[in-house]
């Protein structure tokens, strides 16, 4: 490594941050622009399982509050691909890049969404899994992006709340709605698992080595099931998970993740990977020729 | 374009850098930068500015000793200690005088 | 039902299915940043929608959510130009919006007036949020002005304003997907 490298990794992890145009070494700005577009191809994808479900919201007050979250949803990904744009890669090719399977998106968001259950579910643990992964941004390294987070992560709380009242309502309802909660968590909950990533010790994650993460894959799960498992017991709500425990020591056990499905799905291969991603690519089609008549007159 | 947006949380405080917004003109860019960072009623107003008229100034020379404008130009602790030791050692003088 | 409810009905009928067809863009708009603005409007829509049922809702013993949900898609007195599935087509989008919104102006225009102190308050408070929406509605047609795919909507969908009495054949499917998890489940609450 060279010294000016050197002297930029000492930098960062001393908690020092850096801005658009300061100098950066090349392999930082290649992982942040990829860790970053991820993030930003999360939220896009991250709407569809939800869009379908905004024309069957069964009230009004549903209806707004599932609207505004899917509108929240594209306007993260609308502020991080700006954070992207400033680093070099513009938007337009972060886009293609998605929809050519080029760049990845976040396991969660390749799987179906089947039931009102499962739109509960997601707006309450998967946000939840997801806003432990964005508060540790908030100390990223890169400041531009750890200022985003902090609208990203309160708007976030608010689907929470919307996901948690679902659930609640569901619960107190009729059985046949816990019935429709129970098989949405037990839908969930591998992908769930698995949504922090492979335990690999922080040290070795270049990404935190970079310090663009602040905490490590298992510390982000660890902190998901301590804040979570508690409040989907008390529900009556039952784990799918016969290994599940808190240790003594205040460590949680579990069956170990399917690693390979995580690596399977967000290769490409999730069961509603190709479905969404053919989505994108026909409404970008299709509304082309706006881009183009703004960009035009804009020219 | 690239508009970048000022936040004004609430009335009479400062405006903070929120974010940006990529807009084909003005007209579009306020109404972006209206949903985008006024939503949710968290701002009181905003100030929405093409990229190109901000300008970035760093790098301030302070090289020969300019700190009579910092307070590390004014080490008034010790002084005023010393001060105040004088004035009592006055004091008991002028009442000694007195007596 | 007195006259007035019944005009307050169809507006809200209005508000509430161009809202739900406008909310079918949110996440698949041309560009983010429309995304955001265009779902703003499909929720003000909605909103308004709700406001205006909850004072029907006074007059006819019921509630807001049961005038919006429960009813056959035959009560709708909706208006033919709303009922329209749009996406992913943005120049009759757009065409539709700048159409309803000049409409809407007219009729929320009327009920300020209202000798009814709630109708014409809350006549007044929808006015303030749409503005905005005319803003928008302008800024695009000035936009899309040369656009003959635009100014083809514009004609085709001018004469639909007003035809409440007969749907359109989409408006039965609208209906299906909207109240399909409400009727999923018997004497549920959502």
């Amino acid at each position: 490594m060279e010294p000016r490298e050197q002297e930029f990794l000492e930098y960062v992890q001393g908690g020092g941050q850096v801005e658009t145009d300061d100098w950066m070494p090349d392999e930082y700005r290649a992982r942040l622009i990829k860790f970053i577009e991820m993030h930003g191809n999360s939220e896009l994808m991250g709407v569809l399982p939800e869009r379908e479900w905004i024309l069957r919201a069964p009230t009004l007050q549903r209806k707004l509050a599932l609207t505004a979250k899917v509108q929240d949803e594209v306007g993260h990904s609308q502020l991080i691909y700006r954070v992207v744009e400033d680093l070099g890669k513009p938007r337009e090719t972060c886009l293609a890049d998605l929809i050519s399977g080029k760049s990845k998106f976040h396991n969660v968001f390749h799987y179906p969404t089947r039931t009102w259950g499962d739109v509960g579910v997601i707006a309450w643990l998967v946000d939840a899994a997801a806003i432990i992964s964005q508060k540790a941004l908030l100390k990223c390294s890169y400041a531009p992006y750890a200022r985003i987070m902090k609208k990203i992560c309160w708007e976030e709380s608010f689907h929470i709340l919307h996901g948690r009242d679902v659930i609640l309502t569901m619960m107190l309802g009729t059985d046949e709605q816990r019935g429709l909660v129970q098989e949405a968590l037990n839908r969930w909950w591998g992908p769930l698992m698995q949504f922090h990533g492979n335990p690999i010790a922080r040290e070795e994650d270049p990404m935190y080595v970079w310090r663009i993460k602040s905490q490590g894959n298992e510390e982000a799960r660890q902190q998901f099931l301590d804040g979570y498992v508690p409040q989907i017991w008390e529900l009556g709500l039952t784990v799918p998970d016969p290994n599940l425990r808190k240790r003594d020591d205040g460590v949680w056990e579990y069956t170990e993740p399917d690693w390979a499905e995580l690596k399977h799905v967000v290769t490409g291969h999730g069961p509603k990977t190709a479905e969404r991603l053919e989505l994108r690519r026909t409404t970008r089609e299709e509304t082309e020729w706006v881009r183009r008549a703004l960009l035009a007159e804009a020219a | 374009m690239i508009y970048e947006v000022f936040r004004q949380e609430r009335k009479g405080q400062a405006f903070a850098h929120a974010g940006s917004i990529e807009a084909p003109d003005a007209v579009f860019a306020d109404a972006y930068a209206r949903e985008q960072y006024g939503r949710r009623g968290e701002s009181a107003a905003l100030w929405v500015v093409p990229r190109d008229a901000v300008h970035e100034i760093e790098n301030f020379a302070d090289e020969l000793q300019k700190n009579y404008h910092r307070v590390d130009g004014y080490p008034l602790k010790e002084k005023l200690g010393k001060a105040r030791e004088l004035a009592a050692e006055g004091a008991n003088a002028l009442s000694t005088d007195a007596g | 039902m007195t006259e007035q409810v019944q005009k307050i009905l169809e507006i809200a009928d209005d508000e509430l299915i161009v809202g739900w067809r406008n909310s079918e863009w949110t996440g698949i708009a041309p560009l983010l940043e429309e995304d955001v603005a265009f779902s703003s409007i499909a929720q003000n829509e909605i909103g308004h929608a709700r406001a205006l049922y909850e004072l029907a809702a006074r007059e006819l013993g019921t509630t807001a959510d049961e005038l919006a949900f429960d009813r056959d898609p035959g009560e709708y007195r909706c208006s033919r130009l709303v009922q329209l599935r749009l996406v992913p087509d943005w120049a009759r989008t757009i065409a539709r919006h700048c159409l309803y919104e000049a409409a809407d102006k007219e009729r929320i225009g009327v009920l300020k007036e209202s000798d009814d102190p709630d109708v014409a308050g809350l006549a007044a408070k929808i006015d303030r949020e749409e503005a905005y929406h005319r803003m928008h509605a302008e800024m695009w047609s000035d936009r899309l002005a040369g656009e003959p795919r635009f100014t083809a909507g514009l004609e085709e969908l001018r004469p639909l304003l007003e035809v409440r009495d007969e749907h359109v054949a989409e408006f039965a499917d609208l209906w299906e997907e909207m109240t399909m998890v409400r009727r999923s489940v018997a004497g549920a609450t959502w």
